[in-house]
């Protein structure tokens, strides 16, 4: 591969993870890509392509942070990919920058989702005065309760508990221990929506949400942003020394979609696209899950999070209870996972989840991490999905410079 | 001329041959099944059906009890996928306490229908569900 072939992350930055009545969804993009540059020691006048996700907003998020922050002229890219839109954008500036059109690219994710309450399912009006069949199931009304279940809590939690079907091991207290690590993890980062701990009994004493999900196993909705500058490698040997130093190398960017599956369209299937994405991505960076200093998983409720351990291949198939129990997980483990407090703790501002999970694995290989830094981290990786569905799995690397 | 007095819940649901059950879009080529109006098919995108019935008996591959749902949705109800010989059919478990004492996974279930109320013409909607068998 030749250096200008090579993608590299020159600045990045995450916002704090919370309530920020007192800023909308241009601030806190705006924030967050100031942060980047200045991280990245460049200006938007180095910038030749911005890609920017938004999803609860009114559109165009890109050319409204433009009109704050610079507007050159540059294409923007809005996208969207439900909880994997942040690393949708991410993953089209690097496309950009790889396909040799521009050499530093923008990505931008920023979400204002605070009490914003239950996502998936929708107010049920009273049922019509005909019952008239309508839409791809020729429903008479709304089957959102009344067939199964449309809320993010209730789907995730039949995910794990269909792990727990196939492979056994699975309870509500083992579900509630991986949301105890998140909650634990979160107590070291000053940048998280809560940050306090949570015990066992506590977790599981809260409010029934879904079962086995309760209130805290529950990603937190909140607002926040997070925006990273990428450069190639012919690019970044023009630039200082410290900003060679600084920088993290991109070894695996992919995005993958849910392959036809057997029951895929009665219940999504996260894991398939998750493996296949996890085996591109290991293949890219020619690394393997044993590899790993530390990974950021989509623990959107805690049944997500264990069936991940399985699909990014941190364990055996079928071993990811054994995995958990085996305290690899926390952050004293041989894979810490989430050690930045995880969606259910750090939270889940939607579009900016999936650079925010990159920003903590880049903080943590520059050495960079403060109080919860993983001692001498040198490759990680982030994960992230979105229902519908979308995966995106990104490996980074410490710079050698 | 004769007024319907039921109608069913959802399309994929036969009530009129006096014996209840589900029916699939069955892809003639690769045989991958699905409920929902077809355009192609997902699995080898060829564009060719046929209706074939699902099994009325089955088994709880994985559920969750909601306790907490949208407004006008009333909780708690547990919400599951059933194994029905091999096609997996999205349903709640019905007839049976919702907890999780008394559903478990891989109980053995039947497929069983019930009112959820009558329009303004006096008809019937008829929903399905899947109670506990045996």
């Amino acid at each position: 591969m030749s250096a200008s072939d090579d993608i590299w992350i020159l600045g990045i930055h995450m916002t704090k993870f919370g309530k920020h009545f007192d800023k909308d969804v241009v601030d806190l993009g705006a924030e967050a890509i100031k942060g980047a540059l200045g991280d990245a020691g460049v200006s938007m006048g180095d910038i030749g392509v911005l890609a920017a996700g938004n999803l609860m907003g009114r559109g165009g998020i890109g050319q409204q942070l433009q009109k704050q922050v610079g507007q050159t002229g540059i294409p923007v890219y809005n996208v969207a990919n439900a909880c994997a839109t942040g690393a949708t954008a991410l993953r089209t500036a690097i496309m950009a920058v790889k396909a040799g059109e521009v050499d530093m690219g923008l990505a931008v994710g920023v979400e204002k989702l605070a009490g914003a309450g239950l996502l998936g399912g929708h107010d049920r009006a009273p049922d019509g005065a005909e019952w008239k069949p309508s839409g791809r199931f020729g429903a008479v009304a709304p089957v959102d309760g009344r067939i199964g279940t449309e809320t993010m809590p209730g789907v995730f939690a039949q995910i794990g508990m269909e792990y727990g079907h196939k492979y056994g091991g699975t309870s509500f207290e083992l579900f509630a221990k991986i949301s105890e690590k998140n909650h634990s993890h979160s107590t070291l980062n000053p940048l998280a929506a809560y940050s306090k701990s949570m015990s066992l009994e506590q977790i599981m004493g809260d409010v029934m949400i879904a079962y086995p999900n309760t209130r805290p196993m529950c990603s937190a909705n909140c607002d926040g942003a997070a925006a990273a500058v990428v450069v190639n490698g012919a690019k970044l040997k023009t630039l200082s020394l410290e900003q060679q130093r600084r920088a993290v190398k991109v070894t695996a960017s992919v995005l993958t979609t849910d392959p036809w599956q057997e029951a895929c369209q009665v219940l999504p299937d996260v894991n398939t696209l998750t493996r296949n994405a996890a085996r591109q991505a290991y293949e890219q960076a020619g690394v393997g899950p044993e590899d790993l200093d530390l990974v950021e998983l989509h623990d959107c409720f805690a049944t997500a999070e264990l069936v991940h351990y399985d699909n990014l291949m941190l364990c055996e198939e079928g071993g990811a209870v054994d995995f958990f129990e085996s305290g690899a997980s926390w952050r004293t483990g041989s894979t810490p996972v989430n050690v930045s407090g995880g969606l259910q703790s750090k939270g889940h501002p939607i579009s900016a989840t999936g650079i925010a999970n990159i920003w903590e694995v880049a903080q943590h290989v520059r050495g960079e991490c403060g109080d919860r830094q993983i001692e001498g981290a040198k490759i990680g990786l982030a994960h992230v999905i979105g229902l519908g569905s979308a995966c995106g799995v990104h490996i980074l690397e410490k710079s050698a410079a | 001329m004769t007024t319907r007095t039921q109608i069913p819940f959802v399309d994929y649901l036969v009530l009129n041959d006096g014996d209840p059950h589900l029916v699939a879009h069955e892809c003639t080529s690769c045989g991958a099944r699905f409920f929902d109006r077809r355009n192609a098919c997902a699995s080898c995108f060829a564009d060719d059906f046929k209706t074939v019935p699902i099994a009325t008996e089955g088994e709880l591959r994985s559920f969750t009890i909601v306790a907490f749902a949208a407004p006008g949705v009333e909780v708690p109800f547990v919400a599951g996928v059933v194994d029905c010989d091999g096609t997996s059919v999205r349903g709640n478990v019905v007839n049976c306490p919702p907890d999780p004492e008394h559903v478990t996974l891989g109980m053995k279930l039947r497929l069983t229908t019930f009112s959820t109320g009558t329009d303004d013409h006096g008809v019937d909607a008829v929903n399905f569900g899947f109670e506990p068998a045996g």
